[in-house]
């Protein structure tokens, strides 16, 4: 019997889980997933959780109810992966063999990065979104909060969801003006970037919606430290921003233990192939979703649109036939502005997000880069497409892997 | 975008962005440095240099390497170029603005 082993229980590994069961059976495969934790958290609700939209219990489900039957699943934390032993070693000491490993551990905010993040104010007048903890506590102060500097600030990329901390920043305008004390607070957001976002199209879109809504932007922004004592951010060119409650996005990382097998860049994301998702180094290690280095959007959805293609590669791979090299890098998010509307965007390595609709091309129903009450129900309802759709694998009906042009009139991004 | 530097015309993006590295020269870099208001010293030439071989070898340019490179700290990056480093320097040195990954 031959194992495929899945490192990561999270969005990524659960779908290629799903995927591959129906592709690999016993007794010729056997396919195992590894995760330390019993939890699985829909993290796009972390966005909501501070202003009380959602609650804790509508994000957190079992990992265990969306593992297949036949999949073993097994609850340890992962010590090494050992690439030329092909083996991974559990903390219990336990080793397993593999044929083929996936690597799906995710990334997490390494806030010990930058000097005093987590200093006397972290949790008290320093906040992260990007953790559970970090939501909820953030929740509790946001319930009493009186009002003043609200910073919103990215400390570098690249982060999952890149536009999660400017939706929060739209949601925190709309959260005070319903609690009427929208003019006791000013709202700055604080990016490492030249602008609001990283495609030119986008930005000025966004930064219009940004001007509209009486947000500050402050771009640029390398930070070096957090003045706890002062209550201020300051950069490396001695840029000072002060704040009576930041709300930051700490450097994402991959998980430490990509570092410790020595197969991580220096952010701990595998160096892995844009177009295949196969490991650069091995060539029977495939990786998805956040953990790779590849240059996509950290989302959910992109990990959807890997784990087609991956399924197909692996069973490639499986039958020595050359790997389809077609991942375009393709994401789509929709983006909360607030006031109950959203707008969507849709990319990938090449093409920019312009205007248009999606998924069909001149009927929508959602609009592309417009803010609208429907694309706002469209992210809202992506909470019941992913536990219910996405995680089990299944195609989204007139949503392709890959990105159709049709209807948006794209511009090519000519550099990178 | 065309551009006239020193009586030679140069292909430009939006942002001010070489679009041909081989357009590039000495005098190029000057130039676009004069516009930032930035005189180009030798230290500054090391650094562009060393961003170029970055980029030729095909690694992903960030402040963050470029802290950890033993070439120089992130402070002396701001000193030489202030305000946005990243974006200056590569844009004087006649290579593509770093994708910060979207
Ligand atoms: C605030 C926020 C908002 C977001 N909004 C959106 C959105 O609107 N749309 C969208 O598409 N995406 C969004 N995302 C991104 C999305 O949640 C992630 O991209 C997605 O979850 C990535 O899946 P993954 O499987 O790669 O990682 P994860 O889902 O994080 O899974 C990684 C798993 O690996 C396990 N693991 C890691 N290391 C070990 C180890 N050593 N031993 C054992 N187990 C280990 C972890 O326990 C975890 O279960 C958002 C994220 C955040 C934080």
């Amino acid at each position: 019997m031959k194992n495929l082993v899945i490192l990561g229980a999270g969005t990524a590994g659960t779908m290629m889980a799903n995927h591959l069961i129906r592709h690999l059976k016993h007794p010729e495969w056997n396919i195992a997933i590894i995760d330390e934790k019993e939890e699985h958290h829909y993290q796009p609700g972390y966005l909501f959780l501070p202003f009380d939209i959602y609650s804790p219990k509508d994000i957190i489900k079992t990992i265990e109810e969306f593992i297949p039957k036949g999949v073993q699943l097994i609850k340890q934390k992962i010590d090494l992966i050992l690439p030329k032993e092909n083996q991974i070693r559990l903390a219990d000491g336990t080793d397993i063999q593999y044929d083929i490993l996936i690597i799906a551990t995710g990334a997490k905010i390494a806030p010990e990065e930058t000097e005093g993040m987590q200093g006397e104010e972290w949790q008290k007048s320093v906040f992260d979104f990007y953790s559970f903890e970090g939501a909820l506590a953030l929740r509790d102060k946001l319930r009493e909060w009186k009002g003043g500097k609200m910073v919103v600030h990215i400390t570098e990329m690249p982060i999952k969801c890149p536009v999660a901390p400017l939706e929060f920043a739209f949601l925190a305008d709309s959260f005070f003006k319903h609690k009427h004390m929208r003019d006791q607070v000013e709202i700055t957001y604080v990016t490492p970037l030249s602008g609001a976002f990283t495609k030119p199209k986008a930005t000025d879109a966004l930064e219009h919606l940004l001007h509209d809504k009486n947000i500050r932007i402050e771009s640029d922004f390398a930070i070096e430290r957090v003045d706890n004592e002062n209550k201020k951010i300051i950069d490396y060119g001695g840029r000072e921003i002060a704040f009576d409650l930041l709300v930051t996005v700490p450097t994402n990382k991959g998980d430490e233990l990509i570092g410790r097998s020595g197969m991580g860049d220096d952010l701990n994301y595998v160096p892995t192939h844009k177009a295949t998702l196969q490991a650069k180094e091995y060539s029977n290690i495939f990786v998805l979703g956040d953990a790779s280095d590849i240059p996509a959007s950290k989302a959910g959805s992109v990990a959807h649109f890997e784990s087609e293609i991956l399924t197909g590669n692996i069973l490639h791979f499986i039958n020595k036939e050359p790997l389809t090299e077609e991942f375009d890098g393709h994401a789509n998010c929709f983006i909360e502005t607030g006031n109950g509307k959203a707008l969507l965007v849709d990319f990938n390595y090449t093409h920019e997000p312009v205007e248009g609709s999606f998924p069909f091309a001149g009927i929508g129903p959602l609009s592309l880069l417009k803010e609208s009450r429907m694309n706002h129900m469209g992210k809202l309802a992506f909470r019941w497409i992913y536990w219910n759709v996405l995680l089990k694998g299944t195609h989204i009906p007139f949503v392709s892997a890959t990105m159709s042009e049709k209807g948006r009139n794209y511009e090519e991004i000519t550099e990178h | 975008m065309d551009k006239i530097i020193e009586g030679k015309k140069i292909t430009v993006n939006e942002e001010g962005f070489l679009k041909d590295f081989s357009e590039w020269d000495k005098s190029v870099a000057e130039a676009i440095a004069a516009e930032e208001e930035i005189v180009l010293t030798p230290r500054h030439w090391e650094v562009l240099e060393y961003l170029q071989e970055q980029h030729k070898s095909e690694v992903a340019l960030s402040i963050r390497r470029i802290g950890k490179s033993g070439v120089l700290d992130i402070k002396e990056f701001y000193q030489l170029f202030p305000k946005a480093p990243l974006k200056t320097a590569t844009k004087i040195a006649g290579i593509p603005k770093p994708a910060s990954c979207i």
